[in-house]
């Protein structure tokens, strides 16, 4: 059984680029729902959007990298406004509903045949993260064995990853501790309430929405870059249900909720593949029980069942105080 | 005491929409229809400065219809009213508020996942913290926050709610958090508050200290208006009472006049509850949950003439 890799792997996911990009999913929808109470259920559009909006400007349209970031941020703001102005006054679950559809049809006009001589159809986009990876002030990658062995572009996503979702965090720190997300978390509670008091809920929401939105995007822009490709249906519901399970693991509206859950997450899911798999090669596990194929899928299940049980023992998450969340069964 | 130097009210003609010397509030023609029901259609109604008005009426009288229009948490069909001179028809919740209006709701409104202190905190009105961009510098606006603190921290001592400071709202029991929707409210600093039930679902322990603080408002020369279906609490506090029934005011007057008035006692118990049983013609068992309600039309109907 070769330790080694499965050490290697499931190290690189804690810190690897799919961990990343996670973290930033969920850092936005804990603005979103841990803060605001805001359903979003369609956070892969913010994503999206943001990594499409960079690849079509220097891939489709020739435009400098840094417009194209520009184009990213400025797709995420729109989104939230398409979003939320029509929704935000009517109850809860109509932006639920909303974002969902919302994130459906942008993932499928980004793949459709129509459209393909700009968004490249159902392959994407590449050959848009040339000037990231120019910017790359390493020279050589980085191996220490048996924990990892990277080379110089994984670093350099990797540092400007966690440095973003080292700046999303504490822009959320400061925000939350401050009048501006005492409201937030007020009309989490209850948006009447703080209507009564004088706040324009409606406004809040929309700023909520729009920077839950940018945050998210951030997460795109690494998505798109650390794979130095867009494709229409890696934005799809699962991303945003992922990001959901992340939020919850972590513990909503806990600012190193969403950081750490994402790390767990993708740790589980890499660690228990490599495991099952080594397992079956060295015939540990019989192949009439199950085939290196299947591995992928009942990794799934097994952290289903483990988040079943998350749920049960530990409602709150790993960060959340379990006081406050049962005062909502009150 | 500020109420003794007001305008006083004996002079008021005691029927529906009597002008007042001095009102903080007038309403005119208000109409508010839910579908083929039209739960409101109030002509014309002062509320005076300075006192505590009541709203009562029988369950369905449209009084919290009536409130959640004024304070602009619905929509009027038709109708305009004045706040301190200022029209107030359309205005959103949140303007009213700002404006000087505040209200409490039925069903208590604490912010449970919020502590009690950033319940309080959150009422105060014009914080510069409140705008994205200050919140992320917090030197803009620390010194706001510990003067709205500490003015939180002294209606926390004047509710009697100090001690629980730091704990979450849902906690609270059910009386502390009529307390504390109050004390928020306060935060406000408004002109005019507006409790919807103060008294529903508090133990009697707890009444006669609610009781003593809606009066205090008054002392600080606050404006209430509140609905209660409480008659001992309506008349023990009240300077001046306004009968709903059937959406339009029935009647206004002192607490005891009002209580005496046959036209109240029609709206609450039925026009004909004198009558022998045998007179009434028979009628099913859900006509006759509505009869009271019927009856309450008629006297409404005599006013209009």
């Amino acid at each position: 059984m070769d330790w080694n890799l499965i050490i290697q792997v499931s190290f690189e996911s804690i810190i690897g680029s799919t961990a990343i990009i996670y973290a930033l999913a969920a850092i936005g929808l804990n603005v979103h729902f841990g803060y605001t109470g805001l359903l979003n259920f369609g956070q892969s559009a913010f994503l999206g959007v943001a990594a499409y909006g960079l690849a079509m400007s220097v891939t489709t349209f020739g435009l400098p990298f840094w417009v194209g970031i520009g184009v990213g941020l400025l797709g995420a703001v729109v989104l939230a406004l398409l979003l939320g102005v029509p929704t935000l006054r009517l109850r809860a679950d109509y932006l639920a509903i909303v974002t969902i559809a919302a994130a459906e049809i942008i993932r499928l006009l980004f793949r459709s045949v129509s459209l393909s001589e700009w968004t490249g159809g159902s392959d994407g986009l590449q050959r848009f993260s040339d000037d990231f990876y120019a910017m790359n002030p390493y020279s050589q990658g980085i191996k220490i064995l048996p924990l990892i062995d990277m080379d110089s572009r994984d670093l350099w996503v990797l540092t400007v990853g966690w440095i973003l979702v080292a700046l999303a965090c504490l822009i959320v720190w400061l925000l939350m501790r401050s009048p501006w997300g005492r409201v937030l978390k007020a009309i989490r509670e209850d948006e009447d309430a703080v209507r009564s008091l004088g706040k324009n809920v409606f406004s809040y929401k929309i700023q909520a929405l729009i920077l839950g939105g940018v945050l998210g995007s951030l997460g795109g822009f690494m998505f798109a870059l650390s794979r130095a490709a867009v494709q229409p249906d890696t934005y799809g519901t699962e991303l945003t249900f992922f990001a959901y399970t992340i939020l919850i693991l972590g513990g909503a509206a806990r600012v190193f909720g969403p950081v750490v859950g994402a790390v767990i997450f993708w740790f589980l899911i890499v660690f228990i593949d490599a495991l099952l798999i080594e397992l079956i090669k060295v015939g540990a596990i019989p192949t009439a029980i199950m085939d290196p194929n299947q591995a992928g899928s009942v990794r799934y299940i097994l952290v289903g069942v483990g988040l079943m049980c998350l749920l049960i023992f530990r409602p709150q998450g790993i960060f959340g105080d379990k006081k406050e969340v049962m005062l909502d069964a009150r | 005491m500020p109420a003794e130097t007001l305008p006083s009210l004996a002079d008021v003609p005691r029927e529906p929409g009597a002008k007042k010397p001095d009102a903080i509030l007038v309403a005119d023609g208000v109409v508010r229809r839910f579908g083929g029901l039209t739960a409101v259609n109030v002509n014309h109604v002062e509320i005076p400065r300075g006192r505590i008005t009541a709203l009562i009426g029988p369950n369905g009288a449209g009084k919290t219809t009536f409130f959640n229009l004024l304070t602009g948490f619905d929509k009027p069909d038709e109708g305009t009213w004045t706040f301190n001179g200022k029209t107030l028809g359309g205005v959103p919740a949140h303007k009213v508020a700002r404006l000087g209006m505040v209200r409490t709701f039925q069903l208590t409104k604490a912010l449970n996942r919020l502590t009690v202190m950033d319940n309080m905190l959150l009422g105060a009105t014009g914080q510069k913290g409140e705008n994205f961009f200050r919140a992320l510098i917090p030197a803009t606006w620390r010194a706001q926050e510990r003067e709205i603190t500490e003015r939180a921290e002294e209606l926390l001592v004047r509710f009697k709610l100090d001690a629980k400071r730091n704990d979450f709202a849902g906690s609270l029991s059910g009386g502390q958090r009529k307390l504390l929707e109050m004390a928020r409210a306060l935060m406000v600093r408004p002109d005019m508050v507006m409790l919807d039930e103060p008294m529903a679902g508090v133990n009697p322990a707890l009444t006669q200290s609610l009781l003593g603080h809606v009066k205090a408002l008054r002392e600080d020369g606050m404006t209430v208006l509140f609905v209660e279906h409480d008659m001992d609490m309506v008349r023990d506090i009240s300077d001046w009472v306004i009968v709903m029934g059937q959406g339009s005011v029935l009647a206004e007057g002192t607490p005891d006049e009002v209580m005496a008035d046959p036209r109240v006692i029609d709206a609450y118990l039925g026009a004909h509850h004198d009558d022998e049983p045998s007179e009434e013609p028979p009628a099913p068992v859900a006509a006759a949950a509505d009869a009271p309600e019927t009856a309450a039309e008629k006297p409404a109907g005599e006013e209009k003439a």
